[in-house]
């Protein structure tokens, strides 16, 4: 599933509201939770998951084609956690035969 | 450090939507179900700019009892992975930067 279809899906869920809204709030949620992240908040959805930062230590890094080393800095990247709902649905879909 | 919640981001919608408050509470609901929905059908899900949630299916391992030491396999089963995008790891990258600014 695409964002586009995700828009569409969210649409035919919420005829109450115009397409116009619904693209909106898709982009005003994406954009709310990379702030979040990108200000080193935690994001916590219950039976989702939730997001936060792990650190990586700086360290010498390798250029592959030419095998220079490189002094990589430290820096945080997104890690997302899935909450005990969607683990045990994805789960489950192997026994559906999906 | 805070967490970002669904309340939060339903009063983000209500805020700067104009959404009514069921409207926005709804909305939120949705859309995380839209996702999970989508993986619990074994099917991924690419929100272009945000990330790619993924689906793998791990073989069944050996594994213990941490308590017993017993000798117990872990089951075939099939986890979320999520990648983030290029934009969601240029702006968590921008913090680290004012991270080692203040260090």
């Amino acid at each position: 599933m695409t964002k586009s279809e995700l828009i569409e899906h969210l649409i035919d869920r919420h005829p109450e509201l115009s397409v116009k809204d619904v693209e909106l709030a898709v982009k005003a949620m994406l954009d709310h939770m990379t702030e979040s992240l990108a200000n080193g908040d935690r994001i916590e959805i219950r039976g989702f998951g939730s997001f936060s930062l792990h650190f990586r230590a700086p360290r010498i890094g390798r250029n592959p084609k030419t095998g220079d080393s490189v002094s990589l800095t430290a820096k945080y990247v997104p890690h997302f956690k899935p909450g005990k709902e969607l683990r045990e649905q994805v789960n489950e879909s192997i026994e559906q035969g999906l | 450090m805070s967490s970002l919640t669904k309340a939060d981001m339903a009063e983000r919608l209500y805020d700067e939507l104009g959404l009514n408050k069921r409207e926005a509470k709804d909305m939120v609901e949705s859309f995380f179900d839209e996702i999970r929905e989508s993986l619990a059908a074994n099917e991924q899900v690419k929100l272009s700019g945000f990330g790619n949630f993924d689906l793998r299916d791990k073989r069944q391992r050996p594994g213990r009892n941490p308590k017993t030491g017993d000798e117990v396999p872990i089951s075939a089963r099939r986890v979320v992975t999520f990648r983030p995008g290029q934009k969601l790891k240029d702006r968590v990258d921008a913090y680290a930067d004012t991270r080692s600014e203040t260090a």
